[in-house]
């Protein structure tokens, strides 16, 4: 990986300790003290427990994967296709976009079959990952509170359903700073495709009450890969660095005149601005990646689709970004479900698969923590005309998987009723998948707290259940 | 004595609600013993060093009982263990934790002394821990009796003993310092004071003209002078909306699923126009809160009441309407409380408020003030949120009066003036057909499809044709009809002016129904550059219930001009251009329409027809019978009653008719550009219960009705329910104890960098408790003894010594006062987001200061927003004037916020934000070093340096430190700038294709007359001092 003209930040470094030189009190904490997402410890002494994982790669399946049609065969529903859904279930229960209809049972629109030596159940659409199924640890219990993508997105990432607190990604930041020196500790990939994509606020990403370095970083897959990181038209890379040394020179005389510390945060963001300049172009070049790599995944890289994203995951993993969050959006099956989840598994099957098997081929997956989620899950009724079924959104029951660090691969946690409506054995609620992702982190998800409005907030709001059973 | 009676009492010194509240003399003694005089004295901040005076409850225990005893021993009852209030004296002496003066017998000295993990205070399992010293404070506490006190910001404020004016201030800051012999720092020099007037009070840096005036003043009232012209100054309200619109969470869209835009910006203009004109607070107050409520109401006074719908609305399918009409009361209630009360009132939500005496009962009381307003739960479609009106400016309004007033003469006659005699029917006649017959086709030579809209599925797989009669339509073949289709359309204009363009759409098998979602014109010429044509107004054929043809020009192909062909079978709309074009010979003109599927499934359909005409006044073309009848003056009976129709139809028995038509059409146009906003609409309020943990699926909670909080002042029920005008004068009533202190406290955090409380969104007891609450208390009272003049109270706070402070403390200072809470000196603090946007442009010269109006798109990176959907859509970056607005009026997508301003630490503005951070990050360097904005401004600072007087480089290095600085650059910056131009005018001397692409950033021109290598050179330069850290500070 490519560093900075070693020279000049060499020549900088030797200013600025001329110019703090004359300051006698400033020391060296207070040159540290930048608010850099490079590498920095975590702010709070964290992790204050065993770590297990030292990342996350959070691929979001958006819009809600149907789990009926996914990872949670129920045969009843089979049996009952097209029959009344019995109003026991659904009496006095939220509901989407079928309020005031009918409803009405949909069986499952593809075979399942059994993957792996642990025989993990899973559609037939889903052959690669049905490859990794010894790695990966499938939860059919999972419940939400939101049954709308932004508010169903919100509570996902932050726990809450009001807006302004702090992502998962922030918050593992704030514990623990980042790895990466010249990235951010926090990134956000987006793709679409399969189904119509609803849209995603930024706020999914966002540091809300916490500093805004703590924010998640979103890579563009056309123009700048980040916003602004590349040089204006006509400057090239030696002109602003030459533009960059000058503007740290005069913040250096700058400092010797005021007695305003900022200066050298300013000086050092301004660095690690220049390194950036250069090692994001450099991550989002997938030409070092062997063939044999862009066959797995089954892309070249760089064309925005989830599979770019996944190589772009991988890549973002090594350079020791803490948390990589992929949106793919593209499941949101209101109508013709059956052809719909064999788009959307196209675009994610293969490639998710490929993840997977390339952390582990480089070593990575010991301690990366890969999960395959969704804000929610949806209905065992069907939407729509029965020839162009859909199914609606659903917050009772859902399933997701986790795979990597000390996951249990090949292991199932928690069931849903016979017609997969509420889950019934094992529960797991947001608070615990939060509480769960902390813990691997090392972090007692109790404890860390951030002081909002007078309150002591937690990514677990005053939940959170450490899933130990899926641990090994 | 309880805590809820002390508040009440305090309360109720209020002459307006003591009638039925009688204070009895031991009260008042009691109070005179607890008056907040007493106490502040000894109050001091909690992180300054404790003296050996008494522990004091405020000060000391509350903070200590809220952040680790309160949750389970305090106001939420149904977290209540062991029957045991802290809160309470009480109950906690009932209960036998305290006993005053007693510690042997006072088990919270046990329990929290024990060794046992099991039995100790506060339980291991809440993660709380008590230090030895906050453990000996409870225990001195008690021993000293264990006092309670009110909360302080529940007890109204007392005028402590100190000067009139800003010496008041400065008296009691130097109280405090003198307190501890601290000596303040020096008054700072002329040059950063001129810099912190203009930053502080306009958001704007000064001008070197102005700062040399300021420099060189030797009158005693100098600063007097320039703080009033500031005060003065349209900037004033700019600046000040920036923190205003911060907490009622002001945005151009909508906040849920889509992010839609929503036309709100008169509220903002409200906003501006309120603090430059001065208006008191308290009225300000119920205007947002209630003005719509106010009896006969004005126009401003409905704007203000947008306020109340400012928060995030949803038009998401499936989105269930109780849920969300929930969701929006939770947060008006959240967002008055903060704005007003600065209390987190949304903490009693699912349950009473763990460390603030608040009910849940009393969250959703204040949540039925507002249960009048008229909305949706979810909104259908993209453009229609709910209760809205026009607003003309000011201008526009005397136009209207003006047209309304000719148009009353002209019909002050009657309508039998003009009967339709034979003679008036050929008048009639003749003068239709000379309208009429101005129209001319616009014959397509060319059709096509515009492929390039990504949207656009299968656009190659059908084809548009033409018509005999002119019109165009697409052929579907098989295929079934696309969802959306942008068609070209160009035809010969020849040598002709043209004022109007005519669209007709024709009924056919395949039209049944149409939605045109934008229409463009452009104007070609053979060898030249194609000109966009600007559209004044688009005016229908009749009354179109459709009601949006502006939807035709808003870039937005989701709002437009729908419908069904008429009885006719034609619908017709015309587009009247800014400018006539004079065309000549080979011109064409070029339309493209976008036309989209109305609600869903159908695809899209539509056969379309062009003409023009070179008049400015128009008749709108006949079909049926009528259309032959008016050729010819011969009709026989039935003809002549078809011609009576349309006769009395159109002219409406008036000789004027003509007349009247254009000048109802000129005031179609005026309103066409008045824009619309949401107002409040009261309507019969919603039952508002309280919702058990929050939810709203559960209605066994009680009903609630609008009042106050329990444990403050009621508000009087003269009968019927109480409404938002009510809340409000409660708000600003001068016995309530916190609105002013919020106010003032928010104030003197703008202006001195941290707030005397410095949690300015909680003045509860979790908060912090103000430093100096003498000053605190003087400031909120003589804010509303001034009748809460807003500038009056920012005009105090800057005429001290106080504010004129240096930045740059003497290290004892520093080291005694590291977080300048005693104010011995100013705070340096980072600009906002907007001002740091305002100094680039107003420091290049390319600030456009025009005040008010729409809200303007600045350059922002392509693709922004490709994750919004429903709809999908573009941002298109003003490519005029509004290219160089202030950073206030940037166009704010909740959901997206442009990415300098967030950088810079803007709120998305879906919650109310007392606050913001002030970070600094690599993202600003990346934005200050490449966003296209601040490129663009270096190159205009480096125009106007190389167009200057200035002839040697160190003049134009000096003159640009003078624009960016107020200062001349010291001999050490001069070496580094230009040895730094030095190498910048060789590369650009040898590389003059990449000096031409550095210039080439932005729209703004660059002179030809001036050499492109040392323009670049000079922007290289300007862009250091742009992106130089002092660029960003005030100091």
């Amino acid at each position: 990986m490519m560093r900075p003209n070693a020279t000049r930040i060499l020549g900088r470094r030797a200013f600025l300790g001329q110019a703090s030189m004359g300051l006698g009190s400033l020391g060296l904490a207070q040159l540290l003290r930048p608010d850099l997402f490079g590498a920095e410890p975590g702010a709070k002494g964290y992790p204050n427990r065993q770590a297990k994982i030292k990342r996350v790669i959070f691929l979001c399946m958006a819009g809600g994967p149907a789990h009926l049609e996914l990872f949670d065969y129920k045969p009843e529903l089979a049996k009952r296709d097209g029959e009344p859904m019995p109003e026991s279930f659904t009496k006095n229960q939220q509901i989407a976009q079928l309020q005031g209809q009918e409803l009405r049972v949909l069986g499952p629109q593809h075979p399942f079959k059994h993957y792996g030596k642990s025989g993990q159940h899973m559609v037939e659409l889903l052959p690669h990952i049905g490859g990794i199924a010894d790695d990966i640890c499938i939860v059919r219990s999972m419940t939400t509170e939101q049954i709308n993508h932004d508010t169903a997105h919100t509570f996902m990432n932050t726990g809450f359903r009001i807006p302004g607190r702090p992502s998962m990604g922030s918050w593992i930041t704030y514990g623990l700073g980042s790895e990466s020196e010249d990235l951010p500790g926090f990134v956000v990939l987006t793709s679409v495709g399969g189904a119509q994509d609803q849209p995603i606020a930024s706020r999914q990403w966002a540091a809300g009450f916490l500093p805004s370095k703590y924010q998640g970083v979103k890579f563009n897959s056309t123009g700048d890969p980040v916003n602004y990181v590349r040089n204006p038209a006509g400057v090239d890379r030696q002109r602003q660095g030459d533009l960059i040394d000058t503007i740290s020179e005069l913040n250096g005389i700058q400092r010797s005149m005021v007695d305003d510390p900022e200066i050298e945060t300013r000086i050092a963001q301004y660095e690690l601005a220049f390194r950036m300049q250069m090692s994001v172009p450099e991550l989002v070049d997938f030409s070092s990646e062997p063939q044999n790599v862009r066959e797995m995944y089954g892309t070249d890289g760089g064309d925005g689709s989830y599979a770019s994203n996944c190589l772009l995951a991988r890549r973002l993993a090594e350079r020791g970004v803490r948390f990589i969050h992929l949106y793919h959006r593209g499941w949101d099956h209101h109508g013709s479900i059956k052809s719909g989840i064999e788009t959307s598994c196209k675009y994610v099957d293969q490639a998710t698969a490929a993840l997977v098997t390339d952390l582990k081929q480089r070593g990575l997956f010991k301690d990366t923590l890969v999960v395959f989620c969704g804000e929610f899950g949806r209905t065992p009724m069907s939407q729509g005309d029965r020839s162009t079924a859909g199914r609606d959104h659903h917050i009772k029951g859902f399933s997701m998987w986790m795979a990597g660090g000390p996951i249990k691969g090949g292991a199932s946690y928690g069931n849903t009723d016979d017609l997969g409506y509420n889950a019934v054995e094992d529960v797991v609620h947001v608070h615990d998948l939060h509480a769960t992702l902390l813990d691997l982190f090392g972090i007692d998800h109790t404890t860390l707290t951030y002081r909002f409005q007078g309150r002591d907030f937690r990514l677990t709001d005053i939940g959170g259940r450490v899933l130990k059973p899926i641990l090994v | 004595m309880s805590y809820r009676h002390n508040v009440r009492f305090a309360w109720s010194r209020s002459a307006r609600f003591s009638d039925n509240r009688r204070l009895k003399p031991d009260q008042l003694k009691n109070h005179m013993r607890s008056h907040p005089i007493a106490l502040v004295l000894a109050i001091l901040a909690c992180s300054l060093p404790l003296g050996a005076a008494d522990v004091r409850f405020n000060r000391d225990i509350r903070p200590i009982f809220s952040d680790n005893c309160f949750a389970c021993h305090g106001p939420d009852r149904n977290a209540r263990q062991a029957d045991l209030r802290l809160d309470r004296r009480e109950v906690a002496l009932a209960r036998g934790a305290i006993s005053p003066g007693d510690t042997v017998t006072s088990k919270l000295v046990e329990r929290i002394r024990n060794e046992n993990d099991v039995l100790r205070m506060p339980p291991v399992y809440s993660g709380k821990t008590l230090t030895e010293e906050q453990k000996d404070l409870l225990v001195k506490w008690i021993e000293q009796g264990a006092e309670y006190e009110p909360h302080w910001a529940y007890i109204p404020p007392i005028r402590p003993e100190a000067p009139d004016g800003p010496a008041g201030i400065d008296f009691l800051v130097e109280k405090l310092l003198s307190e501890r012999g601290l000596e303040p720092a020096a008054e700072t020099d002329r040059r950063t004071l001129a810099r912190r007037l203009s930053f502080d009070l306009a958001g704007l840096p000064p001008t070197p003209e102005s700062v040399e005036v300021f420099e060189g003043d030797g009158r005693p009232d100098a600063l007097e002078r320039a703080v009033d012209q500031f005060l003065a100054s349209d900037h004033f309200g700019e600046r000040m909306a920036v923190h205003w619109l911060d907490l009622v969470r002001y945005a151009d869209t909508v906040g849920f699923h889509g992010d839609v835009a929503v036309n709100v910006y008169p509220y903002r203009d409200y906003v501006i126009r309120s603090f430059n004109e001065n208006k008191p607070f308290d009225e300000f107050t119920r205007e947002q809160l209630g003005g719509d409520l106010i009896e006969g109401a004005s126009l401003e006074q409905k704007v203000a009441s947008a306020y109340n719908r400012l928060g995030r609305m949803t038009n998401e399918g499936g989105s269930q309407a109780k849920e969300y009409l929930a969701k929006y009361a939770s947060d008006r209630a959240r967002t008055a409380s903060t704005v007003w009360l600065a209390s987190t009132m949304g903490c009693a939500e699912c349950h009473d408020h763990k460390f603030d005496p608040f009910l849940a009962s009393d969250f959703y009381s204040l949540q039925a003030f507002f249960a009048d307003i008229e909305e949706e739960g979810v909104f259908a479609g993209y453009g229609d949120w709910g209760s809205k009106m026009l607003v003309p400016s000011r201008e526009a309004r005397d136009e209207i009066a003006r047209i309304d007033a000719r148009i009353a003469r002209l019909t002050e006659q009657g309508t039998d003036q003009f009967p339709p005699t034979s003679e008036n029917l050929a008048v009639f006649a003749k003068e239709l057909r000379g309208a009429l017959g101005k129209w001319r086709v616009l014959a397509p030579n060319a059709v096509r499809n515009d492929c390039a809209d990504p949207d656009i599925v299968d656009c190659d797989k059908f084809e548009i044709v033409s018509e005999k009669d002119g019109s165009v339509s697409p052929r579907f073949g098989q295929e079934s009809r696309p969802g959306k289709l942008a068609q070209v359309v160009e035809g010969d204009l020849g040598s002709a002016r043209v004022t109007s363009m005519l669209i007709e759409m024709l009924l056919s098998e395949d039209c049944e129904d149409y939605f045109l979602g934008e229409i463009e014109v452009r104007w070609l010429r053979p060898g030249q550059p194609s000109r966009r044509v600007s559209i004044d107004t688009v005016i229908p054929d009749w009354n179109d219930p459709s009601g949006q043809l502006q939807g035709l020009i808003d870039g937005n192909h989701h709002t437009g001009w729908t419908g069904n062909p008429n009885e006719e079978g034609v619908r017709r709309a015309v587009v009247v251009f800014e400018q006539a074009i004079d065309a000549i010979e080979g011109d064409k003109l070029q339309v493209t329409t976008v036309y989209d599927q109305i609600f869903g499934l159908h695809g899209i359909s539509y056969r379309q027809r062009l003409s023009i005409t070179g008049e400015d006044s128009f008749e709108f073309p006949l079909d049926g019978p009528a259309a032959k009848l008016l050729w010819t003056d011969n009709w026989n009976r039935d003809q002549r009653a078809v011609m009576e129709r349309l006769f009395v139809r159109r002219t409406g028995g008036n000789p004027h008719w003509p007349e009247i038509r254009d000048l109802q059409r000129d005031k179609k146009r005026v309103l066409d550009h008045a824009d619309e906003t949401l107002i409040a609409k009261s309507v019969e309020p919603r039952t508002i219960r309280v919702l058990p943990r929050g939810n709203w699926m559960d209605d066994s909670g009680e009903i609630v009705e609008p009042r106050a909080p329990s444990f403050l002042e009621q508000i009087p029920r003269g009968g019927g329910r109480l409404d938002r005008l009510d809340l409000a004068n409660w708000i600003v009533d001068k016995n309530n104890p916190l609105t002013a202190r919020v106010f003032v406290n928010r104030l003197w955090k703008l202006f001195f960098g941290e707030g005397i409380s410095k949690v300015l969104d909680d003045l509860g007891s979790q908060g912090e408790p103000p430093v100096n609450p003498d000053l605190l208390d003087w400031l909120a009272v003589e804010f509303m003894e001034s009748g809460w003049d807003v500038k009056h109270i920012v005009r105090t706070m800057l005429l001290t010594e106080t504010y004129r402070r240096s930045s740059d403390p003497s290290p004892e200072l520093r080291a005694a006062d590291p977080d300048n809470r005693l104010h011995g000196r100013q705070t340096a603090a980072r600009l906002d987001a907007e001002f740091i946007r305002d100094n680039a442009l107003a420091v290049s010269g390319l600030l456009n200061p025009k005040v008010g109006g729409p809200s303007s798109k600045p350059y922002q990176p392509a693709g922004h927003y490709k994750e919004l959907n429903f709809p999908k859509r573009e941002y298109r970056p003003d490519v005029d004037a509004d290219q160089y607005r202030r950073g206030l009026y940037t166009h704010w997508q909740r959901t997206y916020l442009h990415p300098s301003m967030k950088a810079f630490d803007a709120p998305s503005r879906e919650e109310c934000a007392a606050n913001r951070p002030q970070s600094n990050t690599p993202l600003q360097s990346l934005v200050l070093l490449n966003d296209p904005s601040f490129v663009e401004a270096a190159k205009a600072l480096a125009v106007r340096i190389l167009e200057s007087d200035a002839a040697t480089d160190l003049e134009r290095i000096d003159l640009a430190f003078r624009r960016a600085f107020s200062r001349r650059a010291t001999e050490r910056e001069r070496d580094v700038l230009l040895a730094f131009l030095g190498g910048q005018e060789v590369h650009y001397g040898e590389n003059r294709s990449e000096a031409s692409k550095l210039l080439s950033t932005g729209l703004s021109p660059v002179p030809s007359e001036i050499d492109t290598a040392e323009l670049a050179a000079w922007t290289s330069v300007s862009r250091a001092l742009l992106n130089k850290h002092e660029f960003v500070m005030k100091y």
